[in-house]
């Protein structure tokens, strides 16, 4: 028997079926079963966020749909209009909570994920360029990443809600402000990395471009760690949102999220109408714990210290 | 160490100029400082006063200058609302604010050291595993609903504690706070643990992990070996190890405390700076906002200074790691 039919023998028995990447990625993630249910939750999360319109009884936004005589009705009080059930009450202006959360769902994660997405872009080109550069640039960069993680983060959304006003557009900015620095840190430590490989060397000697190294050739392989930081971001940016939004500094009256239907409820709390704060407040804690879980799954599964 | 230090010094004089230059941008080149440092309701005559007055049709540089100027002696503005100092405003909040991040503090330590240490000891038992997972919850809930249920539980439902304000103060050793009177310690009790909340978690797993890392270590088998009861071993000879992280997080959380009060305060209607922070950007009262900015900057700057400073002293491989790089 020759050497390679030996090695041959061996992978078989280490792997008795071919698996593509991608479906050993899936048999590694469902060992948890934890992970898996918080998965299924998180994607039926979003798919209810995104067809909330077609599946709530009223659209709590539509002045004609809501009546202001219904507002404060206990959880499991029929509608006046008796064409369905307000299974979990009414707030403060008479809108069913059940439509209002899924409307408010829908606006926080929007805000959340664009937030994520935009500070990993921004972050990830500037860690990537960080790394690549080196010197001056890089320690300039990094310099401004470590004073900005010195201070809390949501004392750097408060500044810039301060000076920029409210608004969608100023929450989103204040999100990326405050996320982009986690991700070029990400980026630069698995960049420097990398940037040191051969494969790296070899593209260099090629001939490509320095933007081709950086983006197809680095930069997929410093994903694994950038994918668990969105996750843990996204919800970061997601509860840091209901917080502003809570404080009365974040999102408008208009585009109510999740935080803003808890500090609208909050003014009845003491009359012992603990709904209206209770139920938006559990669907943002579940929102962040699932998020949260399947984050710590993909960085156990990612991580190839841990592979078996 | 002094050349250490005076470094050290130097970068925290840059960090402050820095962000006196993002601020002052911030109002003067992003926002319209006319509708920033002038009373809305003026009429069109008071308006070219007070630019001239204020000096807003002089060049940016010497503009800055003129903030700086202002700001080193103190005239941060007067407040839109209060109608008087915007500093004076701040520093009289400041005591309440201060008291609850230390009662927040003190909180973290005497519930999270017990809990962490108990962790660490039985790391199997069902006890342990409760602490640990509870603690991972205070990660991951938002502080400001854990609040509102903390109201909803024990001040609504139970009627124990009051629902929000500072109570009665009291003077003690020269300090007037309210933690020295009953009903001042009932005020204070949601608010201090809400804060405290995601601290108790954080020292909770330091413990552990601490806890777990000494207990294997030469000292306390020897300890053990020469008949030292068990509680004297935990009390004294873990605990003085496992201190040191400890109590160096703390310090450097101090400042998140101070950050984070901002969420308590608006909760309880605790009458702090944070508090002031919200109405006054509720009430557009910009140079309140401003005064709010520049003194949690120095405070930060100075509290991390001294982190530093402390951390250098207790761990000499900081001072050789700066040389070398």
């Amino acid at each position: 028997m020759s050497v390679t039919d030996a090695g041959a023998v061996n992978a078989t028995v280490r792997r008795p079926a071919a698996q593509t990447p991608f479906q050993r990625f899936v048999a590694d993630y469902t060992e948890s079963r934890l992970a898996t249910i918080a998965f299924i939750l998180l994607i039926a999360t979003m798919v209810l966020a995104l067809i909330a319109p077609w599946i709530v009884p009223q659209n709590p936004y539509d002045l004609a749909q809501v009546d202001i005589m219904d507002s404060r009705l206990k959880p499991g009080t029929p509608a006046s209009s008796g064409k369905y059930t307000h299974w979990l009450g009414t707030d403060g202006a008479g809108r069913d909570l059940v439509s209002a959360m899924l409307y408010g769902l829908r606006i926080s994660l929007a805000v959340g994920v664009m937030s994520g997405l935009i500070a990993m872009a921004l972050g990830a080109a500037i860690g990537l360029v960080a790394a690549y550069v080196g010197g001056r640039t890089e320690s300039l960069i990094m310099r401004i990443v470590d004073l900005q993680l010195s201070f809390p983060a949501i004392l750097v959304a408060l500044m810039l809600i301060a000076i920029l006003g409210k608004g969608v557009d100023k929450i989103i900015i204040a999100l990326v402000t405050v996320q982009w620095a986690y991700y070029a840190r990400t980026v630069r430590g698995s960049a420097l990395v990398e940037s040191r490989k051969e494969y790296v060397e070899a593209a260099r000697c090629l001939g490509l471009s320095n933007a081709r190294i950086l983006f197809g050739h680095i930069l997929p392989n410093c994903l694994p760690p950038l994918i668990v930081v969105v996750t843990v971001q996204t919800a970061h940016a997601i509860s840091l949102e209901a917080t502003l939004s809570f404080l009365g500094v974040g999102l408008p009256q208009t585009e109510p999220s999740l935080g803003l239907l808890i500090s609208n409820g909050f003014q009845y709390m003491l009359s012992g109408e603990y709904w209206i704060s209770f139920f938006p407040g559990l669907v943002l804690l579940m929102t962040i714990v699932v998020i949260n879980l399947v984050g710590d799954q993909l960085r156990d599964v990612l991580n190839p210290r841990l592979s078996k | 160490m002094t050349a250490y230090i005076i470094r050290r010094l130097m970068q925290s004089a840059a960090v402050v100029l820095a962000m006196s230059i993002i601020v002052f941008l911030g109002l003067h080149v992003v926002g319209d400082p006319i509708y920033l440092l002038i009373d809305p309701q003026a009429d069109q005559a008071e308006i070219e006063r007070t630019i001239r007055r204020l000096g807003l049709d002089q060049p940016i540089y010497i503009q800055y200058f003129n903030f700086i100027g202002n700001a080193l002696t103190g005239n941060l503005g007067t407040s839109f609302v209060h109608g008087t100092s915007a500093l004076k405003l701040i520093v009289d909040r400041m005591p309440a604010t201060l008291e609850i991040a230390i009662a927040a503090t003190l909180m973290s330590i005497f519930i999270g050291i017990p809990l962490g240490l108990y962790a660490g000891l039985k790391p199997d038992g069902f006890i342990s595993k409760s602490i640990m997972a509870t603690s991972i919850l205070g990660f991951s809930l938002p502080t400001f609903w854990v609040g509102i249920m903390m109201i909803m539980v024990f001040a609504v439902m139970l009627g124990w504690l009051p629902s929000t304000g500072r109570g009665p103060t009291a003077t003690f050793l020269g300090i007037t706070s309210s933690l020295f009177t009953i009903d001042g310690l009932r005020h204070i009790a949601m608010p201090a643990l809400n804060l405290a909340l995601l601290k108790i978690s954080l020292v909770i797993r330091l413990t552990r992990a601490g806890t777990r890392e000494a207990i294997h270590q030469d000292y306390i088998k020897f300890a053990r070996a020469k008949g030292i009861s068990t509680s004297r071993i935990v009390g004294v000879h873990l605990l003085k190890n496992i201190m040191i992280p400890v109590v160096t997080v703390l310090g450097l959380e101090f400042g998140n405390l101070v950050a984070f009060s901002v969420v308590t305060e608006t909760i309880f209607a605790w009458p702090g700076m944070g508090k002031l922070l919200i109405d006054s950007i509720q009430s557009l009262d910009r140079p309140v906002i401003v005064a709010y900015l520049i003194i949690i900057v120095l405070l930060f700057v100075i509290i991390n200074l001294v982190v530093d400073i402390l951390y250098s002293i207790l761990d000499p491989r900081v001072r050789i790691g700066e040389k070398s790089a």
